[in-house]
């Protein structure tokens, strides 16, 4: 009882700080008005006639464009660029607040309504194996790069609405410069990371008829008992698909936008970062549901990333075909802690005699 | 307060480039950068017009909306100034901005830019020191009460900066009377002379720069 009592007054606290970081910030974004290029145009540059102020709107170049910087590919007017501007300040910004905070008040809720989900039965003590050391390692370095990479883009996207008033200008200097570096530098690393063990899980993720099934029931929301699942459950291969998509927009574009030394052209750049921006912030929401489900939502799924092991039980509950497809490979759990040690390959056998 | 702007009369500029030079040279530009450009349209057609460009100072700024680390921000008088300091080479202001204005010393992999540059109406930006503002950003001529150089350098007249009321004056009054009596040069000695005749102090002011800020 007490802990209800506590866990709503926490989830009200929670909330609230939601509702005021939202309030915050997007209170920041709607100071941001329609600029009006052609006016400033319009009063920079008169005396010039219709035609030619038609021209110079559109962005038009032309054969006989002249232009007396030395490399630039510039028209006179950048057209695209309010565009750009209207679509991350009025769209991307705002609704990317809703989605992550929106998603972090849901999971909050969620949890506080249903609770994590236990196992039904007692576990066996006798384990599977479900993640090989190369995918784990693979999945924590990405995991890591991810959070690193959502926090500072996150922070490149809000921060000035957030922090600047909170540090003052200097430690705002220097952390607005690191945060760069790391998003710049770290980017491309996950990319190739992400990469590789998208194609490492590609053959448990091959949608199957029995994933409907599983979706029809809400993955096991709707309804009694658990629903059909191989290796990878609906969701897993919802998940493992949107980071083979969205995932792979969100590289593609931010190798356009970190390598300028190709010398891509501006309007290329403004999609690419919009693109990036609308996966990333997707995606970060979707991974906030990842991590629950991964850690706090489900019993018994996380020792299955860290150890590599998971009980019989969970095997059967939340993957039943791939638990029928291995269940005479289970460990009995003091069989695997004897030979984790020797298995590691750190110490030398110790010699008899 | 005034609010600065800039104006290319199309109809006067002849493409000489001399803005562009005197900005180089007035700022210490460095190198790749070019604050001022000359764009042409229709070259060499009977429609030819040429205009020179840099920062317009605009009301409603772009790059101060998209910037991440508010590098840019604006003055008073509408002057849009960038800190150094805070720029990270995002390229943003770039992406966003109507006239291709801010500009990066370097184009490297990662994203290394490099700081971002750009028109600074000869304002100067934020510094310590005189040098360090010099070194930064270039001359500060409005403290000193002179106009951008591009504006007061200008053999036709053709680019104009000040006060942009005083500006579409001389604009007008070239339209309707063919020339401004005035020229458009700042300190001139019959524009003085006639404000004086009409009760103004005119002991410190001797330009265009100079009235601007100072009258509400």
């Amino acid at each position: 009882m007490s802990m209800s009592i506590l866990h709503v007054g926490a989830a009200r606290r929670l909330l609230t700080l939601l509702v005021l970081l939202a309030g915050l910030v997007l209170s920041q974004l709607a100071l941001a008005q329609q600029a009006d290029p052609g006016r400033e145009a319009a009063f920079a540059v008169p005396a010039v006639d219709a035609e030619l102020w038609r021209q110079v709107k559109a962005g038009e170049t032309g054969p006989n464009y002249r232009d007396s910087r030395a490399d630039s590919t510039y028209n006179l007017v950048n057209a695209s660029g309010e565009t750009w501007r209207q679509i991350r300040e009025r769209w991307v910004s705002p609704f990317g607040v809703i989605v992550v905070l929106g998603m972090i008040a849901v999971i909050a809720l969620f949890y506080l309504m249903v609770g994590s989900k236990k196992l039904d039965e007692p576990r066996t003590g006798r384990k599977l194996l479900r993640w090989s050391l190369v995918v784990r390692s693979l999945h924590w370095t990405v995991a890591t790069l991810f959070i690193l990479l959502a926090l500072t883009g996150l922070n490149l996207a809000y921060g000035k609405a957030v922090f600047r008033p909170i540090f003052g200008d200097g430690f705002w200097a220097a952390m607005m410069s690191g945060t760069k570096l790391i998003h710049n530098y770290l980017g491309p690393l996950f990319g190739i990371l992400l990469v590789i063990l998208l194609l490492r899980l590609l053959s448990h993720n091959i949608p199957k008829a029995h994933d409907l099934q599983w979706f029809a029931k809400g993955g096991g929301l709707v309804g009694k008992g658990h629903p059909d699942a191989g290796f990878a459950n609906g969701g897993e291969k919802v998940w493992y698909w949107l980071l083979a998509t969205a995932g792979l927009a969100v590289i593609v574009s931010g190798f356009v936008l970190d390598f300028p030394n190709y010398g891509q052209a501006r309007d290329t750049m403004q999609w690419a970062n919009i693109i990036h921006a609308v996966g990333a912030l997707g995606l970060t929401a979707v991974a906030l549901g990842h991590i629950y489900i991964g850690t706090l939502g489900t019993e018994g799924s996380l020792e299955g990333m860290t150890t590599g092991y998971v009980d019989e039980t969970w095997a059967k509950e939340h993957h039943n075909l791939w638990y029928d497809e291995v269940k005479d490979q289970a460990i009995p759990e003091e069989q695997l802690a004897e030979s984790r040690p020797t298995s590691e390959g750190d110490e030398p056998a110790p010699r008899s005699g | 307060m005034a609010t600065m702007k800039f104006m290319c009369d199309a109809e006067r500029c002849i493409e000489c480039n001399g803005c562009v030079t005197a900005c180089k040279n007035a700022n210490e530009v460095e190198w790749g950068v070019q604050r001022r450009r000359v764009v042409t349209l229709n070259d060499g057609e009977p429609s030819e017009v040429s205009i020179s460009v840099a920062c317009m100072h605009c009301d409603d700024a772009p790059c101060i909306a998209v910037c991440p680390t508010e590098t840019l921000y604006q003055r008073d008088d509408g002057i849009v100034l960038h800190d150094k300091d805070l720029c990270i080479g995002c390229g943003y202001c770039l992406y966003a901005c109507p006239f291709g204005a801010p500009q990066f010393p370097k184009q490297n992999a990662f994203g290394e830019r490099g700081k971002m540059d750009k028109c600074t109406f000869c304002a100067g930006g934020p510094a310590e020191t005189k040098e360090e503002e010099y070194q930064k950003y270039g001359a500060n001529r409005i403290a000193e009460g002179k106009l951008p150089l591009c504006a007061e350098m200008c053999s036709t007249k053709a680019l104009l900066a000040g006060d942009a009321q005083e500006v579409a004056d001389i604009f007008r009054q070239r339209v309707v009377q063919r020339g401004h009596k005035d020229g458009g040069w700042s300190g001139n000695p019959r524009r003085e002379q006639k404000r004086a005749g009409q009760g103004n102090d005119l002991s410190a002011a001797d330009s265009l720069a100079y009235d601007a800020t100072q009258q509400g």
